[in-house]
């Protein structure tokens, strides 16, 4: 099906009701992995972060990653879920050469998390309530590349590399409950709830859940049903959506196609499907035309987990304040609009406000720096405000710099962008490139005489009470001091000489 | 061969004496087992790979050991023979199968690493039932394994290479693994002892999986001493397997050096009898139970109904287990790779590595489980199953509310004829009826020689059944009773065993 066939977004809301599932895995950030101790580290050389546990080799047995049910258990505390008394490991079974077992290590029918909810914020405010069905842990599988095939798939390549240092990575998944009534805001709930799980993750410190590099990916389940009608309809399921903007087209695209397919009579295929980020559309991937059989049965190699309520009220009490929660109180703190603190959030800018403040600047420089300059610097080299190469409290500095009158604001972009090309500390930065405000009285004197002299008629004007001529005179200061000197300050002094009030 | 200077006709226990002592080397008594292998292997075929370089090289460790004064562990220099389902880093590790074949595992199993921690000397890895699913041997890849004490009949199974090891005098040690029976029942039919500890008391890491939640590793002698020293070697909490018991081992060696059962309460278990029980295993049975009364012990019937259905429960559990277990051989990884000539994709590699690489018994069991295991009959198999589980677990519990062990025979019959049962699974799994239930409930028993069938001159095994964790038990049961035949017969069974 191609996109000109689609229905209408308004047509397909006026007709009926999305309903939606979204399933989330987010890698966990433990130093070793679920299993075994083998390093998580990102970008190894291919199956050399692996051992027999990893690999599955004959005899080798696992053994549980307590710092993944830790972190397991405080993500479901921070989604508002129950934590089981006792739960076990399950083994689902299928065969796929990425998966060195042929079975992976997962949680069935006792999820360590269940029954719980996250609270996300609209862009206008208006919160709604995902509910979560359950969070349980497994392992992630090995990487393959198949190599010769026209698609990538596995099907018609010539031969297939198979990387062992993913398999046995920590993995949450966290599925909701069928998300209803979210209406025409369907799509912008599903990626509201995918931001918000994000900044809780990181909020908690369990993984970076970079989307990008794949640490937390998405699956939007979704089927509609005519308004009115109770039951849901068959449902199609896109995986890897692996951005927040993907997540909130992937459902657009979605709802508009099962729109097409039922005006026209059609049945919907329960099916997973691809999305394409460059056409924004989903095609057929593997039709289910039964339920797998994944022939679960309880893991036999692995005690059941029993996490005892002392350490899960430890673990509660020990929540850091929700991402929602502490946003609120900033946007207070600060003064700013919810529109406002929802740019600062997209920019992904909070916690180095936050730090940058934390170093001793003030809340709207510290916004202003990294909002402003900082935020245009790391989209001009298209990377993570986070990844520049400057620290809150290399801005922390730059602002007082500029409080205390040695730079003005023109200077200290220049020491910033000094910071940032690896000059070294702020004042380092000023030292070489020689940027402090002139404000030696004597030096500035001088040049103010001089520009007094050699505008005499300007100077005659402002005695004579036009007192808004001095701009010129301040430029040619300016310009003479290489801009390295206070505006305020030389404006002062020239009318301090001329002998006008200011 | 009666010559009591024969070095591999000692005990584990007096040729670690005489090692510490220093009246003989650790190379001499390895190369007297090493030329013992080489002249009666080629009859018994106990061994599928004879690692005599690494042998010789750790005996002349532990004689260079002792020589520099330095502590040597209690078994220190003794030969053993490992069972090919232990992973030993270097060295070949089968698990009797094809699809294994070739395979040189990078890392030694835990049972194999505490081994070489005592000084050990590992003389090679003996024949089993493929995956250890069988109770003959003759499912093994690579040929059967005969009995010593007739080679035309089966040593037991899956651990025949192990007992017939240890009959045949190529071993005084061996280790075995047992899921329903695979140490006990081949010690029975080899007039050799066996023990099946207490579900985790011996690491299961390196030991390549059948039945994960039924297996366990155990120490295989000749006498109740000897398996008492090695149980002690092997055993003890591992924190790579999360099954493993992290409690200290219960006194075995002591108990094994204090048989009596004096003032016991011993329980004879009522459904193991009747039909299908061998008349001569009967009656050997019988004078045991005579025994225990005439060392001083009280013994009483006990009745365990849900018994019957162990066996039932038995062969869902265990190829469920294995179903999942065995799925990681897929030729992707290691071992055999069958069709990988360009012309078929992954999948159909895999499909023709399994056709050729496993055997029919395991064949079988794989397709059992996955069915056991599918949506829509798991509740009715696997399910069932693991109630019927439970409800052994509880007829022990109150069996042993009443009675310290439990003894039966081991096995219903003795050595039965090499290719009799091959093709009659049905007949096959009856070996291990008497057996089964303690892998279902986690339990700990042992098998040692009760004399002679009077019919067919073949050796008989008793069982004795411990609570969980009171191992100790069946080695100071087993102790006594050991002493008393002795006494009786004048000489250790073995030794009216035919010469090879």
């Amino acid at each position: 099906m191609t996109v000109t066939e689609l229905v209408s977004y308004e047509d397909a809301l006026a007709s009926y009701d999305p309903v939606m599932g979204l399933e989330v895995h987010v890698e966990l950030g433990t130093r070793t992995k679920m299993f075994c101790g083998c390093s998580t580290a990102l970008g190894a050389e291919p199956n050399t972060q692996t051992c027999p546990v990893c690999l599955g080799l004959p005899g080798s047995l696992p053994v549980v990653n307590a710092t993944a049910v830790e972190s397991t258990i405080r993500i479901g505390l921070a989604l508002n879920c129950e934590i089981a008394e006792w739960c076990r490991f399950a083994r689902k079974n299928y065969f796929y050469p990425d998966m060195p077992k042929n079975f992976q290590i997962s949680q069935y029918d006792e999820p360590i998390a269940f029954n719980g909810y996250l609270d996300v914020q609209l862009e206008d405010g208006e919160v709604f309530r995902v509910e979560i069905e359950r969070a349980h842990m497994e392992e992630d599988t090995g990487k393959s590349t198949h190599i010769g095939g026209a698609t990538g798939r596995i099907h018609g390549a010539s031969h297939s590399l198979l990387d062992y240092n993913r398999a046995g990575i920590p993995l949450v998944e966290i599925v909701t409950k069928p998300i209803v009534g979210a209406g025409e805001r369907a799509p912008e709930v599903a990626r509201a709830y995918v931001a918000e799980l994000r900044e809780l993750i990181r909020a908690l410190g369990v993984s970076e859940a970079r989307m990008e590099m794949g640490q937390m990916r998405c699956d939007v389940n979704l089927s509609l049903r005519p308004h009115g009608t109770e039951t849901f309809g068959t449902r199609s399921e896109t995986k890897n959506v692996n951005s927040l903007r993907s997540v909130e087209r992937a459902t657009r695209f979605e709802i508009q196609r099962h729109a097409a397919v039922l005006d026209a009579g059609g049945k919907i295929v329960q099916e997973t499907r691809h999305f394409h980020e460059d056409t924004g559309s989903t095609t057929s991937g593997r039709v289910k035309e039964e339920a797998e059989d994944y022939r679960y049965f309880p893991e036999p190699d692995l005690v059941p987990v029993a996490p005892s309520r002392e350490w899960v009220e430890k673990l509660r009490a020990e929540l850091p304040e929700l991402p929602r929660v502490r946003r609120n109180r900033l946007r207070e703190q600060w003064g700013i609009s919810q529109h406002e603190m929802q740019s600062v959030l997209n920019a992904g800018a909070i916690d180095l406000i936050v730090a940058t403040i934390d170093a001793g600047a003030p809340a709207d420089q510290a916004r202003k720096w990294w909002m402003g300059e900082l935020a245009r610097r790391a989209n001009e080299q298209g990377t993570e405000l986070s990844a520049l190469p400057i620290t809150p409290a290399q801005v922390a500095r730059v602002c007082a710099l500029v409080a205390e009158g040695s730079l003005n604001d023109k200077l200290a972009r220049q020491t910033i962008e000094g910071v940032l090309a690896g000059e070294g500390e702020p004042d380092e930065v000023v030292e070489k490139r020689g940027l402090k405000v002139v404000s030696d009285t004597g030096a500035l004197s001088k040049a103010v005489d001089e520009a007094i002299a050699a505008n005499e008629a300007i100077a005659e004007k402002i005695r004579g009470g036009k007192v808004q001529a001095a701009g010129a005179l301040v430029g040619a200061v300016m310009k003479a001091t290489r801009g390295q000197a206070d505006a305020a300050r030389v404006r002062e002094l020239i009318l301090e000489k001329l002998g006008v009030q200011g | 061969m009666t010559n009591t200077s024969d070095l591999t006709r000692l005990t584990a226990a007096e040729i670690a004496e005489r090692i510490a002592s220093g009246e003989t080397s650790a190379v001499e008594v390895t190369e007297a087992h090493l030329a013992r292998i080489e002249a009666v292997d080629e009859k018994v075929h106990a061994f599928l790979h004879v690692d005599r370089e690494g042998a010789l090289a750790r005996a002349r460790a532990v004689d260079a050991k002792r020589s520099r004064g330095e502590k040597l562990g209690p078994l220190a220099g003794v030969p053993l023979a490992l069972k090919d389902i232990f992973t030993t880093e270097g060295v070949p590790t089968t698990v009797g199968s094809r699809i294994l074949e070739g395979w040189i595992p990078p890392y030694d199993a835990t049972v194999t690493r505490r081994l070489k921690a005592a000084d050990v000397v590992v003389l090679g890895k003996t024949n089993m039932d493929e995956f250890a699913m069988g109770s003959s041997t003759e499912n093994s890849a690579f040929g059967p394994t005969g009995n010593p004490w007739d080679l035309t009949r089966v040593p037991g199974g899956s651990g025949g290479g192990s007992s017939a090891a240890l009959a045949s005098y190529q071993a005084p040690l061996a280790i075995g693994t047992d899921t329903g029976g695979s140490i006990r029942q081949p010690a029975a039919v080899t007039g050799t002892v066996g023990v099946k500890p207490t579900y985790g008391a011996v690491s299961r890491y390196g030991m390549v999986a059948f039945s994960s939640s039924l297996d366990q590793g155990g120490p295989c002698a000749r006498t109740v001493l000897d398996a008492a020293l090695l149980h002690e070697v092997i055993a003890g909490h591992d924190p790579m397997d999360s099954t493993s018991i992290d409690a200290p081992v219960p006194p075995v060696v002591e108990a094994a050096r204090n048989g009596n059962v004096e003032g016991m309460r011993v329980g004879v278990v009522k459904e193991f009898s009747g039909e299908g029980y061998q008349a001569g295993v009967v009656q050997r049975f019988n004078e045991s139970v005579e025994l225990l009364r005439e060392l001083g012990a009280e013994v009483v019937e006990i009745s365990c109904p849900s018994f019957d259905k162990a066996l039932a429960a038995y062969y869902l559990i265990a190829p469920s287990e294995c179903s999942s277990n065995l799925a990681r051989f897929d030729a992707m990884r290691y071992g055999l790779r069958v069709g990988d000539d360009g012309g078929h994709s992954a999948e159909e590699v895999t499909s023709l590595t399994r056709e050729a690489g496993f055997g029919p018994e395991v064949k079988r069991r794989i397709m059992l489980g996955t069915y056991a295991l599918s949506s829509g009959y798991y509740d009715a198999y696997y399910g069932s199953a693991q109630k019927v589980r439970t409800l052994i677990k509880r007829d022990f519990e109150a069996a042993f509310g009443q009675v310290d062990v439990l003894v039966s025979p081991t096995t219903p019959t003795t050595a039965f004829p090499i290719g009799e049962r091959a093709d009659d699974p049905m007949a096959m799994y009856l070996a291990d009826l008497c057996t089964i239930p303690t892998n279902l409930a986690g339990n700990a028993a042992m098998s040692l020689p009760c004399g002679l069938a009077p019919e067919d001159g073949l050796p008989v095994g008793l069982q004795i059944i411990a609570p969980a964790m009171a191992d100790d038990r069946l080695y100071r049961v087993g102790a006594a009773v050991e002493a008393a035949f002795r006494a009786r017969w004048g000489h250790p069974i073995l030794e009216e065993a035919p010469a090879l």
